[in-house]
């Protein structure tokens, strides 16, 4: 086995003859690397994970999780993997602590190793306090917590986080990324993740496949996708009322230079570097800039660039996750 | 980081561990146990009771109507009972009127024969809808979760049949004592030993009926599907058995579904076990019969479980 922990050639799943969930996907995930696909809603990631997780067969192609196949030796594959599902999974009725306890068993994790990690899990998730307490009364939060938790419980190679925070408060999504961080760091583990939300990708992931429409368009690092836009934005004004695109472009990095009405808007390679070297060339030709920005191109940006249009319904699949879940309790009601 | 490939998931860890969750479940939730039980209490408490048809036998219902000369029975004649004998002293027409109801029913009062009946409903009632709670476990995720999981596909199954099956047993034994308390006639053949066959036929129908409902409900995604056949087969199912009436009195056609019918058997068997006189030939037939169907459809059910839950 090579630093490939994940590995998928031509995966491809076709629902009822004719739907193409995923279509054709190649890529491969380093070891203790977080890895994120990065795509709308239906775009077929959740598709992508539930193979690799053993839950679908793929139609097509083929994958290997740790150097075994998804298909033929699923069952070594699930024994290595954690799971932290887009859904909330755990069982209501049950208590935060019943329910780790409960995924200890389907691992066939000895009781008194499993008792003894699921307080380190629950100390871990910050929810020791909560244990004994129905899973009812727990929080959006503190669910996800749990279910990192569980997922955590047969110390995984690889663990799979799908939508890790969806439905989520900002706060709450900034206090998960920091658990998922820590997760990494203290395990080593190698994730693999899928996300909608751009700012989540961008601080999470080492690298990113952009999927859309089942076919994933790039990867790379959040870095290179940036890069590959032609680098960062500068806009510069300056005091004196002349012309100096000239000047500028002939700077080191600039790829290109717009002046619009007085402000120059200023593309360039590795911004931070490139900034003082154009204050520098104005400066040597008397000029003085009264007015210098910097911006990073964000991944809305290269999303844009690569789908050719915003990053739809993300807004509005929040709440559609939540009334949904509203509604499930409700029917549930006991 | 070693030591996770050590652990070894085993079928009965699993079942276990899966069984577990759904018990506990169960238990808090006593409104759910007790919802179940009402309807048969109701069913026992208000049919049973109201169907009082070994009243029709007595002389306040037959005092009225002309008595013939002579009564024509197939075979031969019988000289009519003297008339003050009819009004004055009725032994004629309840001795008559209760074996009318022996030959029937089997006993003397048909709130017992009905109350047993109420077994086969129990049953049928908890397994069909703990079928759907797996219908509940796939849409809120906690089936592809357990699927993720190495533990054996089998004991996911299982767990839903063992389950389903461990309730109706408890259900049944509280219809049973309920029914007791109602005023169950029990014959002179029950002991308590008696309560080990009737689990036993509780547990083969439970098991045959639960695998099928619950290879049945893995496909749908909506709850109203299995709802609606649940209502749409039950009653038929009921009324096409034992559990009301006896078969031999049936029209032909009804009488071969009565007979295919395992709720038939159940009946038969817990009321062989409880208010009949223990007829061992019936009771062995009866379990016959459940044992195959048992085994039959669970076999089917396991099977097609098996391709569902491999998608």
């Amino acid at each position: 086995m090579s630093d490939e922990v994940i590995k998928a050639e031509n995966l491809t799943k076709v629902f009822n003859k004719s739907l193409v969930a995923v279509d054709h996907v190649n890529f491969s995930v380093k070891e203790g690397e977080i890895f994120g696909f990065l795509g709308p809603n239906g775009a077929g990631k959740t598709t992508t994970i539930n193979m690799l997780i053993t839950v679908l067969k793929p139609t097509e192609g083929k994958a290997s999780v740790l150097g075994y196949d998804i298909v033929k030796q699923a069952n070594d594959v699930r024994k290595l993997i954690g799971v932290v599902p887009q859904e909330y999974t755990a069982d209501e009725d049950l208590t935060g602590y019943e329910n780790i306890i409960l995924c200890a068993d389907l691992y066939g994790i000895p009781r008194e190793v499993s008792k003894k990690r699921a307080l380190e899990l629950l100390e871990l998730v910050e929810l020791t306090d909560f244990k004994d307490k129905r899973v009812e009364t727990y929080s959006g939060g503190m669910r996800r917590r749990l279910e990192l938790a569980c997922g955590l419980i047969n110390r995984p190679k690889v663990l799979f986080l799908d939508e890790p925070t969806l439905g989520l408060d900002v706060q709450t999504r900034a206090a998960t990324w920091d658990y998922i961080k820590r997760l990494k760091k203290e395990y080593g583990m190698t994730l693999f993740m899928t996300t909608h939300y751009l700012e989540e990708a961008d601080a999470l992931c080492d690298r990113i496949a952009i999927i859309d429409h089942g076919k994933i368009i790039v990867t790379g690092t959040p870095h290179e996708l940036k890069d590959g836009l032609g680098g960062d934005i500068i806009t510069i004004s300056i005091k004196e009322n002349a012309d100096v695109t000239e000047i500028i472009r002939s700077v080191k990095h600039v790829k290109e230079v717009k002046n619009e009405d007085g402000a120059y808007r200023i593309k360039a390679e590795a911004g931070e570097l490139t900034a003082p070297l154009i204050i520098e060339a104005l400066r040597e030709k008397g000029y003085t800039v009264t007015k210098l920005s910097l911006t990073e191109p964000t991944l809305n940006e290269v999303y844009l660039e690569y789908t050719g249009r915003a990053m739809r319904d993300t807004e509005e699949s929040k709440e559609a996750f939540i009334s949904q879940r509203i509604t499930l309790r409700r029917a549930r009601g006991r | 980081m070693s030591g996770a490939n050590e652990y070894k998931p085993s079928l009965i860890r699993g079942l276990w561990a899966l069984t577990v969750r759904e018990l506990k479940k169960w238990l808090k939730d006593p409104v759910m146990v007790l919802m179940l039980v009402l309807q048969p209490l109701i069913w026992m408490g208000l049919l049973g009771k109201s169907m009082n048809i070994g009243a029709l036998f007595t002389s306040g219902n037959l005092g009225n109507m002309p008595v013939p000369d002579r009564i024509p029975i197939p075979g031969n004649y019988v000289i009519p009972p003297v008339n003050d004998f009819v009004y004055v002293n009725n032994t004629w027409f309840s001795d008559i009127g209760s074996k009318i109801m022996e030959n029937t029913f089997g006993v003397a009062d048909y709130f017992s024969y009905m109350a047993v009946g109420m077994i086969s409903m129990i049953v049928m009632t908890t397994t069909m809808f703990s079928g759907m709670s797996i219908v509940w476990d796939r849409r809120l995720g906690f089936l592809d979760k357990v699927l993720s999981t190495p533990v054996p596909r089998g004991a996911i199954i299982f767990a839903k049949v063992l389950n389903a099956t461990l309730r109706a047993m408890f259900q049944a034994t509280i219809i049973l004592a309920l029914a007791y308390i109602l005023g169950l006639q029990l014959s002179s053949t029950f002991t308590l030993l008696n309560l080990l066959g009737i689990y036993a036929a509780i547990f083969l129908l439970g098991v045959g009926l639960s695998s099928i409902f619950i290879a049945f409900s893995l496909r749908s995604t909506r709850m109203e599907r299995p709802m609606q056949i649940i209502s749409l087969i039950m009653m038929p199912l009921m009324f096409a058995s034992n559990t009301f009436f006896p078969i031999k009195l049936m029209p032909d056609w009804m009488q071969a579904i009565a007979k295919v019918n395992p709720l038939s058997y159940v009946t038969d068997a817990v009321r062989q076990l409880t208010i009949l006189p223990l007829d061992s030939s019936a009771l062995i037939i009866d379990f016959a019969y459940l044992g195959i169907f048992a085994a039959v459809l669970a076999a089917i059910g396991i099977v097609l479980s098996w391709r569902y839950l491999t998608k």
